[in-house]
């Protein structure tokens, strides 16, 4: 992964910092849908801020009226201090790059990059100046010449990117920027996009419903559902301490327990779940009402298989190995659990011929240690 | 680049188009100007739709308003322009209405227009079967064509189109006549001693609208049928359905939107029709088109001639409804995909 | 695939062809026939191409009727590509409704109700100051615009739909002002649309009879009104010397048009295939 600011230089850490593009309390209603609700959110110089979501989650819409596209039904939108309100898109600092890229079919590599310098009156020799420079950039010098219906797919990603960055916005918006690009290119494409914006050091902000995508991409995620932005956080936090069962779901594979809070310390808490046949402990205290209704999720590859009885009393249950998938690097168990759950363990192959492996229908132990289960409440 | 040179063309002219513009958008009085239409409200949005809405109201609705209105006034033989004013102010004070429903009960008194419609009605429906009939294989012969050929037959369908229509209603004068080509075949194979009578008859006029609207009926279902994907048929004659079988369950229902816009579109004009009936049906064959061309040319009874055309509008409601609704569910349709 | 299917279908599009073709290429080789029966063959001759040429009226006719339709299409492509464009980019705006019921409604309209209803407006505003009160090329070229503005607002309106927004979005989003990218953006992707309309609009202008009937005045003669008058008293050598003359200019342009169209189309199809995902 490309390199990132530590958590030293993390401005969302700095009650200090100001944020550069501030959203607050946006509402965006078509009809009687409401497209986001309430969306308050701070993005920093620098960023690049991933909003994650499914289809119809109200993510794009968010973009677009970052981009002037759409008017916010209420709330405003600051860029750098400014307020966007009645601001047209072509007056604001912020350029974007389209999910179906949008490059114009009837100009020539050179002319689509050339369009917003056009747009800003500069001398010719500034815009072929900057244009030369920023193909360079996107490792574009030789096709110049050549129209869009010319180029492969990743040439024409690249002078989508090339269009929105040659003005230097201030903010650059990318709606799926690695959609239409095939798995191995995309992930090629993606450490490049990363480069580019260090070298630049434009903000981003990504619109992606992968969720790959986006932990390889972002400095911070934003995960949205219905139109609210249910999480903030480094893709870090979002995968290890997901705050909701979406979430959890939402980003990777997850074993979710359904329980009752029995025993709740400041330091630990004991969970009674007829779901896992057993009791769940977890190494932190949870904020809830005693005998409350909690889930504790757990990552599928935080779980350990064994055929031995594993020592101790919580956090086990055994179980039947029902389906087995070999994914090259990892394997994948599906266990039937003698409460009647399947639960999901992954397991790296780390030796080529293993002896003694676990097979179909065999009888093992599944745990996991303390520190690995989140809990959830909602 | 291998840009024709038309293009290029194309693009000086734009370009000189856009300087032009620019240079006047720039210039003090149009900034003036545009700065009191849009105090007052006007922007270039309202422009560009307020031009084609006022042209269409103007030349298209209220001519509608105008022969609504002469449909209920009285007849006057020797005025200009032929009819009685439906209001008139009496005397300088006392507003005077003479509403009169006597074309309407003329029409629905004399055999003749209840005729008309009805034959005019019976010749469209038989005309837009008999299009259907021809002009469905077609289109699915040219939908299942080798796509190199697709074009050039489609463009054989459009081509007599773009042709004069009166031309080619002419040229079948000249095939039907008692001298004409496919008599003297026929005479000349022996087939028959003398010459059958086929111009000025009912068969005339079919051959006629059928000839004139069968690019109508096939355009539509071509555009159907070409986004079929040939695989459901093949899924259904892997499911062990017989090829004639699947064509009448899969190809047929899924063509309907196609089958109703051709045959609208063929309907809809061929009830109207005058040139075909005046020039290939008998001078007995009672078209409402000619009723209303004869009611306006030969009596100039603008009254009748107005009630006439309301009643064929009338008559025509329902088609003209059932194509507009297609219409929008295809321009919603191409939306969504 | 099915053998019986495709017979079929071929002897369909034989005949349905034959069917279209026969008629007007009789009237092509009649057109050179030494005869005045028109229908028996009498050596090969174009006596009848020189007498239309030194058909004055005739010729005359055909002039008025090329300037009509030249105005008239030029006029239709304008005010017609600002209808098509209202209704594919505007979403809802209020009168929409009534609005694209009546761009489309002259598609469908009778012919014989168009002329009359326009005829009776003309009259109707005879008596007003600045009108000319003779009906003749004015009142024909409204009464075609009419017609032809409708056809032309829906090839606009779906070369428009089937336009990527985000083009128009980019280019705003780039820094261009809403008219510029009509004009930079919109324009050149929607001109092919504009020139196949305007050869609809002129096609369907110098080929009408009936409207044209009713709005001219008495002593104008488009060349559909000429023909008409002729023909309706039997057929005549010069009017298939005529109708060879407009055969082969048709084609000619038709040919023309298709090559180029199918150029575009190629090209239209590899930017929009590159650009699927």
């Amino acid at each position: 992964m490309a390199a990132r600011p530590d958590e030293g230089t993390a401005p969302w850490l700095d009650p200090k910092a100001q944020p550069y593009i501030r959203i607050e309390n946006v509402t965006k209603k078509f009809g009687e849908f409401v497209a986001v609700d309430d969306v308050t959110l701070n993005v920093y110089r620098g960023e690049i801020f991933c909003l994650l979501g499914g289809s119809g989650c109200g993510k794009t819409t968010l973009l677009r009226m970052l981009a002037g596209f759409e008017r916010p039904t209420s709330g405003r939108i600051f860029i750098d201090g400014v307020p966007m309100e009645g601001v047209p898109p072509y007056e604001r600092p912020v350029n974007m790059m389209f999910q179906s890229y949008a490059l114009f079919p009837h100009m020539t590599v050179e002319q689509n990059v050339a369009f917003g310098l056009k747009q800003e009156k500069l001398p010719r020799d500034e815009i072929r100046d900057r244009v030369a420079e920023m193909l360079s950039i996107v490792k574009l010098n030789g096709l110049e010449k050549r129209k869009p219906h010319q180029l492969s797919g990743g040439q024409r990603q690249r002078v989508a990117l090339a269009r929105s960055l040659v003005k230097r916005p201030k903010l650059l918006l990318l709606d799926e920027p690695l959609g239409a690009l095939d798995k191995k290119l995309r992930e090629h494409t993606q450490f490049e996009l990363v480069n580019i914006q260090e070298r630049l050091g434009v903000t981003f902000i990504v619109v992606t419903h992968d969720q790959e995508e986006a932990m390889t991409l972002a400095s911070r995620i934003g995960v949205m559902n219905q139109g609210s932005i249910v999480q903030v956080g480094t893709p870090h936090d979002i995968y290890e301490f997901p705050n909701s069962r979406f979430v959890a779901e939402f980003i990777g594979n997850v074993n979710m327990f359904e329980g009752r809070i029995v025993e709740d310390e400041p330091d630990h808490v004991t969970i009674d779940s007829p779901d896992l046949g057993g009791v769940i402990y977890v190494g932190h205290g949870v904020s809830t009402a005693p005998d409350a209704i909690v889930w504790a999720a757990i990552r599928p590859e935080k779980m350990v298989l064994s055929r031995e009885q594993p020592p101790g009393e919580y956090n086990r249950a055994s179980g039947i190995i029902k389906e087995i998938a070999y994914m090259g690097d990892l394997s994948i168990y599906i266990v039937q659990l003698d409460s009647g759950r399947r639960v999901r363990v992954t397991k790296p192959n780390t030796y080529r011929h293993a002896e003694n492996e676990l097979t179909w229908d065999e009888r093992v132990w599944v745990s996991w240690d303390e520190s690995s289960s989140v809990v959830v409440t909602e | 680049m291998a840009n024709p040179s038309y293009v290029t063309l194309g693009q000086r002219i734009l370009a000189g188009l856009d300087k032009a513009l620019t240079t006047v958008m720039a210039s003090p009085p149009y900034r003036w100007s545009q700065g009191i239409l849009r105090r007052a409200g006007v922007t270039g949005r309202t422009l560009v739709i307020a031009v084609p809405w006022v042209w269409l109201l103007i030349f298209f609705l209220i001519p509608f308003i105008i022969v609504f209105k002469i449909s209920f006034a009285e007849t006057r033989w020797l005025g200009s322009p032929p009819y009685a004013p439906i209001w008139e102010w009496v005397e300088g004070h006392a507003l005077h209405v003479k509403i009169t429903f006597a074309n309407y009960l003329f029409l629905l008194s004399d055999s003749l227009y209840v005729q008309a419609f009805l034959s005019s009605l019976k010749v469209a429906s038989v005309s837009t079967i008999l299009c259907l009939l021809l002009g469905y294989p077609m289109a699915y012969g040219i939908a299942r064509a080798d796509p190199s050929w697709r074009n050039t037959l489609l463009l054989l369908v459009i081509l007599p189109f773009w042709t004069s229509f009166l031309l080619r209603v002419y040229a079948w004068m000249g095939l039907l006549n008692n001298h004409g080509v496919i008599n003297q075949f026929l005479m000349w194979t022996g087939i028959i001693d003398e010459p059958i009578v086929m111009l000025q008859t009912d068969f005339a006029m079919y051959i006629g609208i059928v000839y004139s609207y069968l690019p109508f009926m096939i355009l539509p279902l071509y555009s159907n049928l070409e986004k079929h994907d040939p695989t459901l048929l093949e899924a259904a004659v892997d499911l062990g359905c017989r090829p004639f079988r699947a064509f009448l369950s899969i190809t047929l229902p899924l063509s309907k939107p196609g089958i109703i816009a051709g045959s609208m579109l063929v309907f809809i004009p061929a009830v109207g029709e005058f040139v075909i009936p005046r020039l290939l049906g008998g001078t007995d064959s009672l078209m409402i088109g000619r009723v209303l061309w004869d009611e306006y040319f030969l009596n100039r009874n603008w009254p009748v001639a107005s009630a006439v055309a309301i009643a064929l509008l009338l008559l025509l409601v329902i088609p003209i409804v059932i194509f507009q609704r297609y219409q929008l569910q295809e321009a919603s349709g191409e939306q969504q995909r | 695939m099915n053998r019986n299917r495709s017979v079929f279908l071929l002897s369909a599009l034989v005949f349905g062809f034959a069917f279209l073709y026969v008629p007007i290429i009789s009237m092509i080789v009649f057109s050179f026939n030494e005869s005045k029966l028109v229908t028996v063959w009498g050596g090969f001759s174009v006596k009848w191409y020189g007498e239309l040429f030194h058909n004055r009226r005739m010729l005359e006719a055909a002039w008025l009727s090329v300037r009509i339709a030249a105005v008239s299409a030029t006029c239709a492509v304008i005010i017609g590509t600002m209808a098509g464009f209202a209704l594919a980019r505007f979403g809802h705006f209020r009168t929409r409704t009534l609005f694209s019921g009546m761009v489309t409604a002259p598609l469908v309209m009778p012919e014989v109700i168009t002329g009359l209803s326009l005829l009776l407006l003309f009259v109707a505003l005879a008596p007003l100051p600045f009108i000319p009160d003779t009906r003749g090329f004015s009142t024909i070229t409204i009464a075609h615009i009419t017609l032809t503005m409708s056809y032309v607002a829906v090839i606009v309106q779906s070369r428009l739909s089937s336009m990527d927004d985000s083009l128009e979005e980019a280019a705003l989003d780039l820094g261009a002002r809403p008219w510029k990218v009509f004009m930079v953006i919109t324009l050149p992707i929607i001109a092919p649309a504009m020139i196949s309309g305007w050869l609809l609009a002129f096609t369907l202008s110098l080929d009408d009879l009936v409207i044209a009937s009713f709005t001219a005045g008495p002593s104008t003669n488009t060349l559909p009104m000429m023909i008409f008058s002729t023909v309706r008293r039997g057929i005549t050598p010069e009017i298939n010397a005529l109708a060879t003359i407009m055969v082969g200019i048709v084609t000619i342009f038709v040919i023309t048009a298709g090559v180029l169209m199918a150029r575009q189309e190629r090209r239209r199809q590899l930017e929009t295939r590159g650009a699927g995902r």
